[in-house]
């Protein structure tokens, strides 16, 4: 049961992921894959704020954490479309945004994921209905 | 089909085996460091250089590729676990974990694409 859960949040994932990448294709010109980057960050930073702070919300349903967590979050977010886009960018010889990709992502992930994992642990109230 | 739903079909499964994949790991093989985030996102690195150099058709493109590989693979739980590894101090682990990730994800993505070429 938990499994299907999961999967449907897994759906919604990937399907704003898939839009997301669409949209910015309509105007985002440039070799930088900000699509991607931008989608890394915002779940990054989402999942570090839910995992501290969704626990204590006491009306929610354990499965239903670990959907929104893992299923949603987690496959809103990718690891291999970033590491194919850095291949490419390599094999097209655009190695200056190649090297800040992967910087970028590095260490906005980590300040993302950290900051959202602060401001989650920040509220120490339990909150319920 | 509307390509949004090869998305979400590929999407279905490709949350589901990551999940199912990390709960065998971390029962199999328990440790401080994250294997089975690491292992998962390896993997896909390798199985989307294979579907991208392979050139395959749009649809199965958005099927395996954004969708299956796109949600088995994951940033923010990587980025997290290198959170909660600094929180606990354990140092040694997040850079290891961090090198790994980036150079051995990109580095497969490369011989994936490169296997998937030859197809």
């Amino acid at each position: 049961m938990q499994y299907l859960f999961v999967g449907i949040a897994g759906i919604l994932g990937a399907s704003l992921r898939y839009l997301i990448g669409i949209y910015f294709n309509h105007w985002w010109l440039y070799d930088f894959p900000l699509a991607t980057f931008l989608t890394n960050m915002a779940g990054s930073f989402i999942l570090g704020w839910i995992t501290t702070f969704v626990p204590r919300l006491k009306f929610l349903h354990p499965y239903m954490i670990t959907a929104i967590g893992t299923g949603l979050i987690g496959s809103f977010t990718t690891f291999s479309t970033f590491s194919v886009e850095t291949v490419q960018l390599v094999m097209n010889a655009k190695w200056a945004i190649a090297i800040g990709y992967v910087l970028l992502s590095l260490w906005g992930g980590l300040l993302f994921s950290w900051c959202g994992f602060n401001l989650g642990t920040s509220k120490n109230e339990v909150i319920s209905k | 089909m509307a390509h949004i739903t090869l998305v979400a079909i590929g999407g279905f499964f490709g949350a589901i085996f990551r999940f199912g994949m990390s709960n065998w790991i971390k029962s199999k093989y328990p440790s401080t460091f994250p294997i089975a985030t690491l292992f998962v996102n390896l993997i896909g690195s390798f199985l989307l250089g294979l579907i991208i150099g392979a050139n395959l058709e749009k649809s199965w493109q958005l099927l395996l590729g954004t969708g299956f590989t796109g949600a088995f693979t994951t940033f923010s739980t990587f980025k997290l676990e290198n959170v909660q590894l600094y929180e606990k101090k354990n140092w040694n682990v997040m850079v290891l974990y961090l090198s790994i990730g980036y150079t051995v994800g990109i580095l497969l993505a490369f011989i994936g694409l490169k296997i998937g070429e030859v197809f």
